[in-house]
């Protein structure tokens, strides 16, 4: 075949099958174009949300010091000024005061000397504190009349609202340094802060040094969750699992009234550290609040959903009410009804509960009707047939028809309303999704935060499984 | 070859299965009734305030809400004064879907086993959808608040990495459904892995794909709301400022404008919906 037998071909098709080129050029256009669309809108929406903004103000170091203290306890040894002493602690809990003091810890009855790990060394009496790097410099910080001193020099604070640093025995703030001046020099570590009345040094994510005129105080951070299992005065704490087990079994009771693997586990459950019972009781909460909710919902939407079905309710206004109640329900969002309820109600698990009915009565309520609207009416024929009454034709004709439906609808609905139950009770209804946000509000123990999302996610991870593997049976065993 | 039975076997063979089914029932029936009372009095207990009293109180707070609104003489400014935030909202709930929805669509390429990438991605990107999936947008939301301070981002990060999860497996799903005739087709014009999938696949799926993304944007406007209330921008914050007020002209217009927002929406895609899959995936 030659070109000019082909082109002309090609003139030809173009000519009585132009449509199909000029469509799928249309077909090329449409996703160039909306993918612009979609370009610019994020365009958009960089600007409207700050991104850059946002992300550059972003404090990281808050992210690896929460990650840090999820799975790390921190030692503090502290010398409070006011009360003249000196106390090592776990998380600054008077409860958990060591004694006898750790291995890394010694004194001679005036100073102490800390070794921090890592040939990091702190010593420290009153009003003053040396730290001594792995590389052997040495760093002195006084507390002193009318402020801090590092190696004799102080910090003042000049027109401009920065930190500047001269001798201590020079009067006036002529000839300041500036904090890079004084890290070349030796004076002062890299990456310490040093202020007028404080100064502060982390060498590493597990040791911290702090100096105010009212407090001096080191801290060291030890990987793991420490008085998980025991609180601080049990005397069970420190004690190895075998021992344990020994003492579980062993006829000399500790407690008289106990034996002692009751006692051993009241020890754990009443942990006043970790409070493992009101942890279980803020799951249960949790759990019920679906469950309730769910349960009711259920309960209440199928006697509905049968009432605004149109093949069992022939009077089309009281359908027509029952739908948009249904709609009304489930429009308004879970959180907003429990708002509602917990000016009526207040705070716990029944408002919870019965947010959580409320919105699925009108979910279940529709699914139902639908399902009842689109059965086999020739099974209901076949029991009518037989000369039964309503309640027996709804029985045996148009139950087990929906049941399949309306045991796999409120399983599943009852595995998603665990979840909305942890942010219900976030808001305010109380349970598990409650006590983590208040343990996130007050950013300190993030530890207690992991725990918490742990066993949250324990919980929801577990239901689901529970839930998926029981629907899957009842709907199998059904056909 | 067993005996056959006489009818008198038969007959208490079927009284006996009759009996365990009742039994089962009224098992059934029974466990219900100990949920449903002894949930009630449980919660009742830890509740701050009880079930009877509460229920006479239920139409205050309401009541308050629709009196405040007549008495406020401005109120349809109110709801225009609010319409920013809620834009807000709908953008977050935007922006995390088409995000959230780009990641599903990458996992569930990895993770259906017969578009054939890597065999060895499929249980990662399986386990990862599920991680996903599981973690509450809530702590996620708070975590990241902590860490960028409290704007609409780290609701918009929570809202995407759920909405991946989510409609990944739906995804995944639609991948693993597809009628293999056209990749065999293709595959025999010695099209590439790319190619295959550009139009083998792709033309299958994306209704689907579209049809499940909308439906999650739906989802992920209440989601985004519920955020603000923990501090994330948007409706939600405003929601908590007025109801913590009390101020029930701000509640009833911030509840229109949510309302009508959601049905708005709730039109508009399932109409997109309807024309995309031809109704089939109305209820996903």
């Amino acid at each position: 075949m030659t070109t000019m037998t082909l082109d002309s071909q090609a003139s030809r098709l173009r000519r009585t099958h132009g449509e199909v080129i000029r469509k799928s050029r249309m077909a090329a256009f449409w996703p160039l174009t909306s993918l612009g669309i979609v370009l610019g809108y994020l365009v958009y929406a960089w600007i409207a949300f700050d991104v850059s903004g946002v992300f550059g103000a972003a404090d990281w170091n808050r992210g690896v010091l929460l990650s840090r203290d999820s799975f790390h306890h921190k030692y503090q040894v502290s010398y409070s000024a006011r009360q003249d002493e000196v106390s090592v602690t776990v998380e600054g809990d008077r409860n958990t005061e060591q004694d006898p003091l750790p291995s890394w810890v010694t004194t001679d009855g005036d100073s102490y000397r800390v070794s921090l790990g890592g040939r990091h060394i702190v010593t420290f009496a009153t009003g003053r504190l040396d730290y001594t790097a792995p590389d052997g410099s040495t760093y002195a910080v006084r507390v002193t009349q009318d402020g801090v001193h590092v190696n004799g020099y102080r910090a003042f604070l000049d027109d401009d609202n920065q930190y500047r640093f001269v001798p201590e025995e020079q009067s006036g703030n002529a000839n300041p340094l500036d904090m890079d001046e004084l890290v070349e020099r030796g004076i002062l570590p890299e990456g310490s802060s040093f202020a007028p009345t404080k100064f502060e040094y982390a060498p590493d994510f597990y040791k911290t040094m702090r100096v105010t005129r009212a407090q001096i105080l080191v801290q060291r951070y030890f990987f793991g969750w420490e008085y998980f299992w025991f609180g601080p005065k049990s005397q069970l704490h420190g004690l190895s699992t075998g021992a344990l087990w020994d003492l579980a079994w062993s006829e000399e009771r500790i407690d008289p009234a106990l034996s002692n693997a009751e006692f051993i586990f009241l020890e754990f459950w009443r942990n006043p550290d970790w409070q493992h019972n009101e942890m279980f009781i803020a799951l249960l909460e949790t759990l019920l609040m679906a469950l309730l909710g769910t349960f009711v919902a259920a309960g209440v939407g199928l006697p509905l959903g049968f009432l605004a079905a149109a093949n069992f309710n022939p009077i089309f206004a009281s359908r027509m009410v029952l739908r948009r109640l249904f709609d009304f329900l489930r429009g308004i969002d879970q959180i907003i009804w429990s708002l509602i309820f917990i000016r009526a109600f207040g705070l716990g698990p029944l408002t919870g509960s019965l947010a959580i009915a409320f919105t699925d009565t009108g979910t279940l309520g529709k699914l139902f009707s639908e399902a009842i609207e689109n059965i086999d009416s020739k099974q209901v024929e076949g029991v009518r047939s037989t000369g039964a009454t309503a309640i027996q034709r709804y029985r045996f004709g148009v139950i087990p028809q929906i049941l399949p439906i309306f045991v796999s609808q409120t399983l599943y609905y009852l595995e998603s309303n665990i979840r909305s139950a942890t942010v219900i009770g976030a808001l305010g209804a109380g349970g598990i999704g409650l006590k983590l946000v208040q343990s996130m509000q007050t950013q300190q123990d993030w530890e207690n935060v992991m725990y918490l999302i742990v066993m949250t996610l324990i919980v929801v991870v577990s239901m689901d499984i529970a839930s998926g593997w029981l629907r899957r049976k009842l709907i199998n065993d059904r056909g | 070859m067993n005996t056959p039975l006489t009818i008198g076997q038969l007959q208490s063979h079927f009284n006996g299965m009759e009996q365990r089914r009742r039994l089962y029932t009224a098992v059934f029936l029974g466990a219900s009734l100990i949920v449903f009372f002894g949930g009630f009095s449980i919660a009742e207990d830890l509740n701050s305030g009880g079930f009877w009293q509460g229920l006479a109180k239920f139409f205050d707070f309401p009541s308050q809400i629709i009196q405040d609104t007549f008495a406020a003489d401005d109120w349809l400014i109110t709801v225009l004064e609010y319409s920013p935030a809620m834009l807000e909202t709908i953008n977050m709930a935007m922006v995390g879907t088409l995000f959230g929805a780009v990641m599903a669509m990458i996992l569930a390429f990895c993770s259906s086993r017969n578009l054939g990438i890597l065999p060895g991605l499929v249980p990662v990107a399986r386990r990862l959808m599920d991680i996903t999936r599981a973690f509450p947008e809530l702590i996620l939301a708070l975590f990241l608040i902590y860490l960028l301070g409290a704007t609409p981002i780290p609701a918009i990060i929570a809202v995407m990495l759920h909405t991946a999860g989510a409609l990944g497996k739906l995804f995944s799903e639609v991948n693993e459904n597809i009628d293999r005739k056209p990749l065999e087709g293709l595959q025999a014009t010695g099209a590439s892995w790319l190619q295959r999938m550009r139009f083998g696949v792709l033309p299958q799926v994306l209704p689907n794909y579209c049809s499940y993304a909308l439906l999650r944007f739906e989802i992920n406007i209440r989601a985004s709301a519920i955020l603000g209330f923990v501090g994330a921008g948007g409706i939600g914050q405003e929601f908590r400022t007025a109801i913590s007020w009390g101020a029930g002209d701000k509640i009833s217009a911030l509840f229109l404008l949510l309302f009508l927002t959601i049905v708005v929406i709730d039109q508009i895609s399932s109409r997109i919906r309807r024309n995309l899959v031809g109704g089939a995936y109305q209820m996903a």
